[in-house]
């Protein structure tokens, strides 16, 4: 019996050590695998990401695998830095906007300058975020511009003229999509004008909305506060009460999806546009409305990077040159806004964007890569995300004192500007 | 076949070892080992992206004793556990007492309340969000009897409330199963003898069932306060902290500042705070025991 018990209690613990004995890494010598993190799941991208890849390790023979990582987009910057610092990072890795300057400071990315094919075609504006000092630290693979999608069975239902004449005879103004929000909801119930993925959280969305008042979050140098400043105060305010009075923009806490038919107007980037293929209504794609400074776009980026620290910093930077070249770069303009010069035409963009009309992509996206905005960035941006986020939260109440509120804001992030 | 060294008290003593041996290996690698570490990483500097990590001594305590934010996050993390604690204790009793009698449907309410607990907890949480809108289920409810319910997660008071709730609702079937045991565990003779000597009810329960179930209550109280500071998926996914930092509790913020703002080292340093806290707590528990635990063996 004794025995038995010994040897029961013996294969436990053997099992256990087998178990921790698994997953040995292969050694540094043999062939090269690389891995590249993306916030994408889209089984398109990933195919044609994979496409390039497959072609790559053709010509290449030493790179045996490369492997597409998704991370979900809500987590992916806090996955990405966590990977980092377990030892595990990837090889390559998309970087959001918002922390582009976090990355690109830090010395986190290799140098990419000399390593793009026919870099001089690159946007200047597309490239700025991502160059320190002349050099450039991420491929900006990805400009996107903000536009404001449209049911126009929604306003055609609720008596109003459609957007794109609003567009036309120069009436489309915040001042008539708020009108037009307020409409539509007083008579139908339906939510009017949603920034998307705003949420009454990420805040730095409503720089499609305050841009055309000409407010900034901070200053071009990062170190002054904008937030109580008179462009943005009159911004909040207009937000304010189109919010709380008008009732243009669905409450704190209601959700509403453009998407599903639960609101009249959404702004966000043209990628969303895949959403609309089974649409039960009718729809098109506008440019920002004009604000009291008049014209004006925001654009949302993306860049891809290779990581100093990774086992193969060479070969990964190499990859990265080969699946931005112009030939792939043309590839990828199906779903994201190329940031060579030569590819960004409508017609262009149209060959891969069946869903959007020609002058839709001239409006929205080459007039506005050229004109854009960047969304606000800044080194610790996450940590000053959550201030001004906390700091505007008193905002999103019906009897909210505007401009207190916003010198809040102000005094709870001067100092971190300032650094 | 005899062997001296194997004796058979040896053998029996081997045996021991090796059967705690995978818990030991296991509490040394995931819970020992992390811990050391934890103390160790607080005195240093860490950037992750840098990839530089630097000692510097005291400098993230001394960082921690002048955090403007940590009296706020200490008040959230003590208003969270206090509402916690209470709220779970008492309905858990309630529903036990309640559900020890013969009736008919108790098995049917006791599933009904213990279910919960087997349900994901971020699942869960994800839907207690949409029925916590300001045009959700909650406030649809209310609305039915003629109430006007409030903009749950965006009032500060109220986002405190449904956060506790949310958590009580989900938690409290295991310690009334907890309760429920130790019910059963009491001799129906007691109750009998009161009865007898003209004890009501109420007198039964405080001079009776209390101090009979004693000891469990002291296990579930000291359970559901660690529990309640170690709260993390529901504060993510429900309120991010806000409205403002009405509810960043000790160990969301500590997730923001080691995993968001990229504060490894002061992450640590806060992270033994917790420890110290829960510590300090469960030895008090422990200790108090003695004043009003009944027939501890």
């Amino acid at each position: 019996m004794r025995t038995r018990v010994l040897a029961a209690a013996l294969a436990g613990l053997l099992a256990l050590g087998t178990a921790a004995c698994g997953g040995e890494d292969p050694a540094d010598t043999g062939p090269v695998s690389l891995r590249m993190t993306v916030w994408t799941s889209n089984e398109a991208h990933l195919k044609l990401f994979t496409d390039i890849a497959t072609a790559y390790k053709a010509s290449h023979p030493t790179v045996s695998e490369i492997k597409f990582d998704p991370i979900p987009f809500e987590n992916y910057t806090t996955t990405l830095t966590t990977q980092i610092a377990g030892g595990n990072g990837p090889d390559l890795a998309w970087i959001l906007e918002n922390s582009a300057p976090d990355f690109v400071n830090s010395g986190a990315l290799a140098d990419l300058s000399g390593k793009i094919t026919e870099s001089a075609d690159l946007s200047a504006s597309a490239a700025k975020l991502w160059t320190v000092d002349g050099k450039l630290y991420a491929y900006p693979f990805s400009t996107s511009p903000f536009g404001v999608f449209v049911n126009t069975t929604m306003f055609t239902a609720a008596g109003l003229s459609s957007p794109a004449d609003m567009v036309k005879n120069g009436q489309w103004t915040w001042d008539n999509v708020v009108k037009a929000g307020a409409t539509i909801n007083a008579k139908t119930g339906k939510a009017g004008m949603v920034v998307r993925d705003f949420d009454y959280k990420s805040w730095d969305n409503l720089a499609s909305v305050w841009r055309g008042w000409g407010a900034q979050a901070w200053s071009e140098d990062g170190k002054t506060c904008g937030f109580n400043q008179q462009p943005m105060v009159d911004a909040m305010t207009f937000l304010h009460k189109g919010i709380f009075t008008d009732k243009a923009f669905p409450g704190p806490g209601t959700t509403a999806d453009f998407f599903a038919g639960q609101s009249a107007m959404t702004i966000t980037q043209i990628s969303r546009a895949s959403l609309l293929k089974d649409a039960k209504f009718t729809w098109d794609l506008v440019p920002l409305p004009t604000g009291p400074s008049g014209k004006y776009a925001v654009i949302g980026q993306a860049g891809l990077g290779a990581l100093k620290k990774g086992k193969h910093a060479d070969v990964a930077a190499d990859f990265l040159a080969f699946f931005t070249n112009p030939e792939n770069s043309a590839k990828l303009a199906a779903y994201f806004p190329p940031p060579r010069k030569s590819q960004l035409t409508a017609e262009n963009l149209a060959k891969t964007n069946p869903l959007l009309k020609p002058e839709q992509l001239q409006a929205v996206v080459i007039d506005g890569i050229s004109t854009g905005v960047v969304k606000p960035s800044h080194i610790g941006q996450a940590e000053l995300a959550q201030a001004v986020r906390a700091g505007l939260d008193p905002l999103w109440k019906p009897d909210a004192d505007v401009k207190a509120v916003l010198d809040g804001v102000c005094s709870s992030i001067s100092a971190q500007l300032a650094k | 076949m005899q062997n001296t060294f194997w004796t058979s008290r040896r053998r029996d003593h081997l045996a021991g070892y090796l059967f705690v041996a995978p818990q030991l290996i296991g509490s040394i690698v995931f819970v020992f080992v992390p811990l050391g570490l934890i103390f160790w990483y607080s005195l240093h500097e860490w950037n992750v992206l840098a990839g530089t990590f630097e000692f510097t001594g005291p400098d993230n305590y001394d960082q921690l004793a002048n955090d403007p934010k940590l009296g706020s996050v200490l008040t959230a993390t003590g208003l969270f556990s206090a509402g916690l604690v209470v709220l779970n204790l008492s309905l858990a009793l309630l529903l036990a007492v309640l559900l020890n009698q013969r009736l008919r449907g108790t098995v049917a309410f006791r599933t009904i309340f213990f279910s919960p607990v087997v349900v994901s907890l971020v699942a869960w949480t994800i839907i207690w969000g949409f029925l916590l809108q300001d045009n959700g289920g909650v406030n649809g409810l209310l609305q039915a009897v003629g109430a006007d319910g409030p903009n749950w997660l965006r009032g500060e008071t109220t986002a405190m409330i449904s956060v506790i709730v949310v958590q009580v609702v989900k938690n409290v079937g295991l310690n009334m199963v907890l309760f429920l045991a130790a019910l059963q565990g009491v001799p129906g003779d007691l109750y009998e003898a009161a009865t007898i000597d003209g004890a009501g009810r109420w007198r039964q329960f405080r001079s009776i069932t209390v101090p009979m179930i004693s000891p469990t209550i002291l296990l579930t109280s000291i359970i559901t306060v660690v529990g309640s500071l170690q709260v993390f998926a529901q504060i993510a996914v429900l309120t991010q902290g806000g409205p403002g930092t009405s509810t960043t509790v000790l160990v969301y913020y500590l997730y923001q500042q080691a995993f968001q703002f990229h504060h490894f080292g002061y992450g640590a340093t806060l992270s033994v705070l917790l420890f110290a806290i829960v510590l300090i707590l469960t030895v008090v528990q422990w200790q108090m025991r003695k004043k009003w635990v009944f027939h501890e063996s």
